[in-house]
């Protein structure tokens, strides 16, 4: 059944090479998720990636195995070593029947933070291979509070032609009407079991009334969570208002330098944008509001002028991490509001039952 | 002269006596998974099991993987380079899982077995023997382990035989959480938190509601007293913390105000991040 499915999509891929039906969502097997969640939990708190197998047809993606990679040291022989493991993997798999066609990767991750350059640059090197590849996030963290965190990502078209013109100055950003939301696209996950799997379960594990993650669930101990939350969240503004000030000589020398041959109405819009920064500036060394404007200008700024730096070419690269910065500062901040939701829903059904008996 | 003849057949069983086996039910998706991948002309799956032994001698299956291998009548044929190979590949990613047995589909342990699980006796002391019933013979689908217990008479061994030790399926927290998803065939969504949240509570209450009746129905005279359940219900109610209300409350009240904090907290980085967008789309208008 494998086989004939592979050979319609291929079929429909050779005839309707133009028409790319939109990724709807990521059809995942049981088997998948299973062991994604032992390879994670069992190598956390550090983190690891794996490769997806699957098929890719029409608007679903369906991931039918996996296999986890090494934990790779950095070193020139390991490399090689792990492309060899790869090439190994798919070629045993492939002798017992599995599609060995790679559809993405998986990766832990601690809280959510996984919005790295190094994601990124993944996504290219694969995109430039496979037409449509997802990256499946896990998060053994907040597995511990009951719930099974796993995210199918994939980066915007727009996001990706931005990336490999390798140009992230503001207009560019503005043209293409981009914000941050705009870097990855979440998609859906649906979970696919074969009958004989879930035949099988049905009967070994008998519907408890309880089980361990509810447990889980109705845990009160979340402040370490928070706490890790919470540091995470200071952290990302931290380097959020080192990035900022970074920039700020040049955007005055670029008030200096600029204000000549403009207009006196734009110079004075300048002028107090600039003043408007500084003031952000000093804010944002004692609190969190108002690094992100200035640091936008600094995404402008630093694509015309040179920073004062030893490495010349640093600053051409140096755009790049701003918009993943500010990504993971928001998703940070979004997680801290999951888990505060969870813990006010928690909060507020504790009391029930503590009344009901006493 | 009659008993001086005689020998007795003997089974050595104190080794075995408390060898038990733990499985992983990331290990039974596998084989299902292989079973139904497999090649049209075999009739069952053989494959490798990966696990570690614990401390008290419970051999713990944490992971598999298939080898290809052909059966005819009289024979059995292992791809053993194939095994090998996997085993490396397995133990680059994982050193600490090791072989601690095989598997095979099907009911029953057949002659060819015998064979197969001799070879994997040279790889292992004692390999555990997991049988995966895919076909569901007896209406069920049962799982059996099985290890080799030597049957000597006297002093020369006569032959091997296949005795089932007790199975046990054992999933971590985290494969819990997934669990309910992979009982069914498809599912549409994977549940979010509040809705988690809520069958959390949902079990919780019927829990609560079906420990009311039955000290109900015990009050009344209509279901007999069990001491041990009347024991362990009073146990748990006084686990609860002797608090009085007001001291309670100001808890209850202290942490939430605490989250409310965080979130407002939150909430604020977040319309920040928003203007500052916005901002920066306007400001380029100079």
């Amino acid at each position: 059944m494998a086989a004939s499915s592979t050979a319609r999509s291929f079929l429909q891929v050779a005839a309707t090479e133009e028409v790319v039906s939109p990724l709807r969502f990521v059809q995942i097997e049981g088997l998948v998720i299973l062991k994604i969640i032992k390879h994670c939990k069992e190598f956390s708190p550090a983190l690891v990636t794996g490769q997806l197998l699957g098929l890719d047809v029409g608007s679903v993606l369906e991931v039918t195995n996996c296999f986890p990679f090494p934990i790779r040291e950095e070193d020139e022989e390991i490399e090689a070593d792990g492309a060899n493991y790869q090439l190994e993997m798919m070629r045993c798999l492939r002798e017992v029947n599995v599609d060995n066609n790679t559809v993405g990767w998986y990766q832990s991750t601690i809280l959510g933070s996984y919005q790295t350059v190094e994601l990124i640059e993944t996504f290219m090197n694969y995109q430039e291979n496979i037409r449509r590849c997802v990256c499946i996030i896990y998060d053994p963290s907040r597995s511990n509070q009951g719930v099974l965190a796993l995210k199918a990502l994939k980066l915007s078209d727009s996001f990706m032609e931005l990336y490999r013109t390798n140009n992230f100055t503001g207009e560019k950003l503005r043209e293409k009407n981009l914000s941050w939301v705009d870097i990855f696209e979440e998609i859906p996950i649906k979970v696919s079991n074969s009958a004989l799997i879930s035949a099988f379960m049905t009967e070994l594990e008998s519907n408890t009334p309880v089980t361990q993650c509810d447990y889980d669930r109705l845990q009160f101990s979340s402040n370490p969570y928070m706490e890790r939350n919470m540091e995470f969240l200071i952290e990302c503004m931290d380097d959020l208002s080192m990035e900022q000030q970074k920039a700020f000589p040049i955007l005055l020398q670029e008030l200096v330098t600029s204000t000549s041959p403009a207009t006196g109405m734009v110079s004075e819009k300048k002028v107090v944008y600039l003043i408007s920064m500084l003031l952000d500036s000093l804010f944002s060394l004692k609190d969190h509001l108002g690094p992100s404007k200035s640091e936008n200008m600094a995404r402008k700024a630093a694509g015309e002028e040179p920073l004062p730096e030893e490495d010349p070419t640093n600053p051409i690269f140096k755009p790049i991490p701003e918009p993943s910065r500010l990504e993971s500062f928001l998703i940070t901040n979004q997680i801290a509001n999951y888990c505060n939701q969870i813990n006010g829903y928690i909060v507020y059904s504790r009391s029930y039952p503590f009344f009901w008996i006493a | 002269m009659a008993s001086g003849d005689r020998t007795v057949l003997q089974f050595s069983t104190q080794s075995t006596s408390n060898l038990s086996a733990k499985v992983h039910p990331l290990v039974i998706f596998n084989i299902c998974d292989c079973y139904v991948r497999r090649p049209d002309q075999a009739e069952r799956v053989i494959g490798t099991l990966l696990g570690s032994v614990l401390s008290d001698g419970t051999v713990d299956i944490r992971n598999s993987y298939a080898v290809p291998h052909t059966e005819s009548a009289e024979q059995v044929a292992l791809d053993i380079e194939y095994h090998h190979n996997m085993l490396v590949s397995h133990q680059k990613v994982n050193p600490k899982e090791v072989i601690v047995g095989w598997y095979s589909t099907g009911l029953g342990v057949t002659g060819g077995s015998a064979l197969i699980h001799d070879f994997y006796s040279r790889e292992v002391p004692n390999p555990v023997h997991l049988t995966v019933d895919t076909g569901f013979r007896n209406g069920e689908g049962t799982i059996k382990a099985y290890v080799s217990v030597n049957l000597a008479l006297g002093d020369s061994q006569l032959a091997a035989q296949f005795q089932e030790v007790p199975l046990d399926l054992r999933m971590v927290e985290a494969e819990r959480l997934g669990f309910d998803i992979l009982k069914t065939t498809s599912v549409d969504k994977l549940p979010t938190d509040l809705e988690g949240m809520e069958v959390t509570m949902q079990r919780l209450l019927a829990l609560i509601d079906d420990i009311y009746k039955y000290v109900d129905d015990v009050v009344e005279g209509r279901v007999a007293a069990d001491n041990s359940i009347g024991r362990f219900i009073s146990d748990t109610v006084a686990a609860l913390p002797k608090l009085s209300p007001p001291a309670f409350d100001k808890l209850v009240n202290d942490s939430l105000q605490d989250q409310l904090l965080l979130l407002y907290l939150s909430s604020i980085t977040r319309t920040q991040l928003a203007l500052a967008e916005k901002l920066n789309t306007a400001a380029q208008i100079l």
